[in-house]
């Protein structure tokens, strides 16, 4: 059972977003690796781009790694380790004892915050993917007018746009195909006379959730030595 | 001065550091974290061409002449500032304090500025200290960490009341550039250390001093932007921007300087090698060579040699009042302003 148990929690792993980038855990390079014994016990280990990555968001990222292999039929139990972080201990004997961000540093901090952090950055993250798909479908010819006034039910499927309603579900932001197909980041109707503005900012938000994702994979690679496989031909 | 092409550029090194971070200097009981933030900032050094880079050992502790090699007679800088960085609950006798950076500047007065720091939490002893470095030093400018960690308190914002005092002696002491590191961190451990909201009101309410966000807020450059736009006293310090991104990840590096470019303009960036994490001359020929790589650029702002010889120096000059020799300095209407744009921010976006 364990070869294909192992490939069902690295899907689910795939669909464990880095909170502060908006890209799955296992594009990034962060998992290290990931074992299912032949009882169904699974140990993913995660690694970050430096031992002093924020705990914060790197508590999220192994809590939610920890949900991703639970998620799968036939694992039983499950260990996430948070390997050569300068918070790793507390967070794995945290997450060993089933506790929250509150039970690894207790005193430190409250789980509510914890929560309003992950949505402030799942906004953002709102922002720049459906300013993607907006982008891609001005280029065919839709005009601003049509595009405010899209339903989900009419935007060609794509993975952009699954991430968005993904997001909206997170965020309970109606995502139904009757709701309107873009929305702003709190969830209010967007005008085709403030779509440019609405453009140019999302831009820049994207332009700074990659240009972080890019440090991240370079540092990454840096540090471990490995080929970075992103790396752009110098123009 | 650097000299590319017949152009003459005065360059101010606006963020740099002398620190000592060998394991000399590690306190004892705290060594995997002051092992581990070196060889992190070491890590960041990998993101520069493969030929800049050194050895951890030379990393950890590089000397005065390799200062003097690689900031003036490498890179022709005629001024450079040196921030202070302590981390004192790591490293015995601090990461690169004040007293180090002043025992280097003393040699080369004209060369070195050096910056401050305070913390608003200790107050009153907070403000008499900063009296007296101010005296010691001939202050003009302080760098803040917001998110340093303190006894029971997780960090501090710009906005704090407590703040108050130490703008208005700022003021009294001709203090007028205060730096602040939005940027990578380690504390506090559920609020967004990067936060750049209260750098607004601290602007707002103290119009007379000028606030350099070091790391233009990266990864927050878009809040940065929006509240940079609104704001005329707040300029963006381009350490990491340009050694981080320049030849790591160049595409995203011409993003993020036209992004900069259109919301911040020319007029309040600030060049900033961050030396030791890489050398300043490979990062100040790479931004004179900078071109956008193609049409997907085409709606951003397209620098000029008066762009280049603002970032590079004449606007940090103008903030520290740095002497400029009259061949180096530009006709006071060059260059194009940024888009005055009404920006919000993210969350009504």
């Amino acid at each position: 059972m364990s070869p294909q148990t192992r490939e069902r929690v690295l899907g689910e792993l795939g669909m464990v977003y880095d909170p502060e980038l908006d890209e799955p855990i296992t594009d990034l390079r962060f998992v290290s690796s990931c074992e299912v014994t032949a009882d169904g016990d699974v140990e993913v280990r995660l690694r970050l781009p430096t031992p002093q990555c924020a705990p914060n968001f790197a508590f999220l990222m192994a809590a939610d790694a920890r949900a991703a292999a639970h998620r799968v039929p036939g694992v039983r139990a499950v260990t996430v380790v948070l390997e050569d972080h300068y918070t790793g201990d507390e967070i794995n004997q945290a997450m060993a004892r089933g506790e929250g961000f509150v039970g690894a540093f207790p005193g430190e901090t409250d789980d509510d915050e914890l929560a309003a952090l992950r949505g402030r950055f799942q906004r953002k993250a709102l922002v720049a993917r459906q300013a993607e798909v907006c982008e891609a479908l001005l280029e065919t010819g839709v005009a601003p007018e049509e595009l405010t006034a899209l339903r989900v039910a009419e935007v060609p499927a794509g993975p952009a746009f699954s991430r968005c309603l993904e997001l909206r579900r997170e965020l309970c932001i109606a995502a139904d195909p009757a709701a309107p197909a873009f929305v702003r980041a709190d969830g209010g109707s967007l005008d085709a006379s403030e779509l440019p503005r609405w453009l140019r900012m999302a831009r820049l938000i994207r332009t700074s959730l990659e240009a972080n994702g890019g440090i991240c994979r370079a540092l990454l690679a840096a540090r471990l030595g490995l080929p970075d496989r992103e790396k752009e031909i110098a123009t | 001065m650097y000299e590319k092409d017949g152009e003459k550029y005065f360059v101010v090194d606006g963020h740099i550091h002398f620190w000592d971070a060998s394991p000399a200097n590690w306190r004892p009981g705290q060594e995997q974290y002051a092992k581990g933030w070196i060889e992190c900032f070491h890590a960041y050094m990998g993101l520069g061409p493969p030929e800049t880079h050194w050895s951890l050992e030379k990393f950890q502790k590089y000397s005065e002449d390799d200062f003097v090699h690689d900031e003036f007679e490498e890179a022709k800088v005629d001024h450079a500032i040196l921030q202070s960085t302590y981390l004192k609950q790591w490293y015995t006798e601090g990461f690169n304090t004040i007293e180090r950076n002043a025992a280097l500047a003393e040699k080369y007065p004209d060369k070195l500025t050096v910056n401050g720091r305070w913390d608003p939490r200790e107050g009153e002893a907070g403000l008499a200290q900063l009296e007296e470095d101010a005296k010691r030093y001939s202050l003009k400018g302080c760098k803040l960490y917001t998110a340093e960690w303190r006894g029971d308190s997780r960090g501090w914002t710009l906005a704090d009341d407590e703040c108050k005092p130490f703008y208005e002696k700022c003021k009294e002491l001709g203090i007028k550039n205060i730096h602040v590191h939005k940027g990578p961190t380690i504390w506090p451990l559920d609020k967004d250390a990067f936060d750049v909201k209260d750098v607004d009101h601290a602007a707002t309410d103290n119009p007379e001093l000028n606030f350099i966000v070091e790391h233009v807020g990266l990864p927050r450059i878009e809040d940065f932007c929006f509240m940079a736009t609104q704001e005329p006293n707040v300029y963006a310090g381009l350490a990491v921007v340009l050694g981080g991104l320049m030849y790591a990840r160049p595409r995203f590096f011409s993003k993020v300087m036209g992004e900069l470019l259109f919301w911040v303009g020319e007029d309040k960036m600030l060049f900033g090698s961050d030396y030791g994490i890489w050398e300043p001359k490979w990062q100040i020929e790479g931004l004179l060579n900078w071109k956008y790589p193609d049409a997907e650029y085409s709606d951003y702002p397209v620098p000029n040699t008066a762009t280049m010889k603002k970032i590079l120096g004449l606007n940090a000059a103008k903030l520290y009042d740095i002497p400029v020799p009259e061949e180096l300095q530009l006709p006071a209407d060059a260059g194009t302003p940024a888009a005055q744009e009404d920006a919000q921010l993210v969350e009504t976006a």
